[in-house]
């Protein structure tokens, strides 16, 4: 397994460094000023900073939040729906075109209105978050649940299964790897939903810290270090996503 | 592994299981029909009567589309049919996971994310069965089709001959007296295919319980059934019913067994008689 993994590691790393050295190139060839482009080693320099005056922690404690809850929300109901219209024609019908409807509406148009009726709180940007991410998820469960293969159906059936153990114990396996899918698409999004919403209304968070840093402080280096940290939140987070997924489809 | 089988006997309902039994199946002028994309319908099954005597092997053959397959998901409950009556052990009709009817399909249709085990005690999870019991009796299955050592492989690691063995096994676990089998060999190569008949003959007669063959095999339905029934081509019906009346265990070569082969040729006569309309007239054109 070791010797498995270390050239998958080596060649992260080679990547990591070959980003950053052609970010750094650019800078130093085009002479791009740091109000610009700062290079790598500025908007480093700058994160520490920014850990070190305690200005980053809130923020991103509040991202943090966001994606955790509205992911967690807009997954948890993603699934339930996405189970109901892969089994049932009618509940498709129904609710369909609600749901491509929100989905086409863009999130960024919705945002503020969704700030206005829950108060700007919190549960807003979750909202907006879970909104974002239950689309994706939605549909991969549909299409996973409605893509069982029908003669273990059958076989389920002849040995008498009710329609829960045909949902918990073929269905819903035998959907995993696609929801897995829609769960990926969705945890990235949900970093996309939180700035949007944090960008609608709020006080705090990385979009809102990026907003200081543009529109406030002119400090572009520190709007690098929150982009940066909203990267790292969605590679975190789809990096778990990953990890669970590798648990439970493993052995297929 | 005789003693294992008693020994479990005694732990079970003694009707289902007492040696030489089985359960008497009865279909009486079963139709069945599907609906076609024409909005008409697609007889299947047209009045069709049939007796499966407790602890017989039957073999069910005919043409391709004369409903035979059909005729095994009515009896396995899997499927109403339009009129007619299914009689299991004279009255009840079947209701699928009774515990009473072990199906092997054409493909072993295991469940990919389960080990065999797993797979093969899947009827008894279903039927509520305590997960100690549960492994017993699946290991015991797997025992008496010869998987005992595959048990924590993964299906996909299975070979197509071990992968069938193993939907035996999953059939057989819950001791059903009625045991249906769909072509269960017809994707195995013919050496494979042959030993599994050989196996499906000893588990047999070890414990004999009423088996439903449905098969394309002239020669696979001599060497293991005790009467041969040939359906109609669209819709079914019975053409002929022929009784086989060899010793068992029957040999892999009984093709030089005359009373086996005056057998085959009685039931490859019946089935040139009732060729689908459109090979008739193919042939005859060609003439």
């Amino acid at each position: 397994m070791n010797s498995a993994r270390l050239p998958r590691t080596l060649a992260s790393l080679a990547s990591l460094a070959g980003f950053l050295v052609a970010w750094k190139l650019v800078t130093v060839l085009t002479g791009t000023p740091d109000y610009i482009l700062p290079a790598p080693e500025v908007v480093a320099e700058r994160g520490v900073r920014a850990i070190a005056s305690g200005i980053l922690w809130p923020h991103l404690a509040a991202t943090l939040a966001e994606v955790v809850l509205g992911f967690g929300a807009g997954a948890l109901a993603a699934i339930a729906v996405g189970l109901a219209l892969g089994k049932s024609l009618v509940v498709e019908r129904a609710l369909s075109p609600y749901i491509v409807a929100a989905q086409a509406v863009p999130i960024l148009a919705l945002a503020p209105l969704l700030d206005i009726w829950f108060g700007g709180g919190l549960a807003a940007r979750v909202l907006v978050c879970a909104l974002i991410v239950f689309f994706p998820i939605a549909i991969a469960t549909m299409v996973g649940i409605r893509s069982t293969d029908p003669q273990l159906i059958e076989l389920l059936r002849s040995l008498g299964a009710t329609r829960g153990d045909q949902v918990r114990r073929l269905e819903i396996p035998s959907a995993l790897p696609v929801i897995f899918g829609g769960l990926r698409v969705g945890v990235t999004l949900a970093v996309v939903g939180a700035v949007v919403a944090e960008w609608a209304g709020a006080s705090t968070g990385l979009g809102v810290l990026i907003n200081i840093a543009d529109q406030g402080l002119f400090d572009t280096p520190l709007m690098f270090v929150a982009l940066v940290w909203l990267a790292v939140i969605g590679l975190v987070f789809h990096g778990l996503v990953v990890t669970v997924e590798r648990r439970l489809v493993a052995d297929r | 592994m005789v003693t294992a089988a008693n020994d479990r006997i005694s732990a079970q309902p003694v009707a289902a299981l007492a040696p030489g039994s089985g359960l008497p199946v009865t279909l009486r002028e079963v139709s069945v029909s599907f609906p076609t994309r024409e909005g008409e319908r697609l007889v299947a099954l047209e009045d069709l009567s049939l007796d499966l005597p407790a602890g017989s092997v039957t073999a069910l053959i005919g043409p391709n589309g004369c409903g035979k397959s059909t005729a095994l998901r009515v009896i396995a409950g899997l499927l109403a049919p339009d009129r007619g009556t299914v009689g299991l052990d004279g009255g009840a009709v079947p209701h699928p996971g009774d515990g009473r009817v072990g199906l092997v399909f054409q493909q072993p249709r295991l469940i990919p994310w389960l080990s065999t085990i797993d797979n093969v005690a899947l009827p008894l999870a279903l039927a509520r069965i305590g997960p100690d019991q549960r492994q017993a009796r699946a290991r015991e299955a797997l025992g008496r089709v010869g998987l005992a050592t595959a048990a924590d492989v993964r299906p996909r690691d299975l070979s197509g001959g071990m992968a069938q063995r193993a939907a035996l096994a999953r059939a057989l676990v819950g001791d059903p007296p009625l045991l249906l089998l769909d072509e269960p060999f017809s994707a195995l190569d013919a050496l494979t295919r042959e030993a599994f008949d050989s196996e499906l003959q000893l588990l047999w007669m070890e414990r004999p319980l009423t088996v439903l063959l449905v098969t394309h095999s002239v020669s696979e339905a001599v060497r293991l059934a005790d009467r041969i029934v040939v359906l109609t081509s669209r819709p079914g019906r019975v053409a002929k019913t022929v009784p086989v009346d060899l010793p068992r265990p029957r040999p892999v070569a009984l093709a030089g067994d005359p009373q086996a082969a005056a057998i085959e040729t009685e039931v490859r006569e019946a089935l040139a008689g009732v060729r689908p309309a459109e090979l008739v007239s193919w042939t005859e054109g060609a003439q």
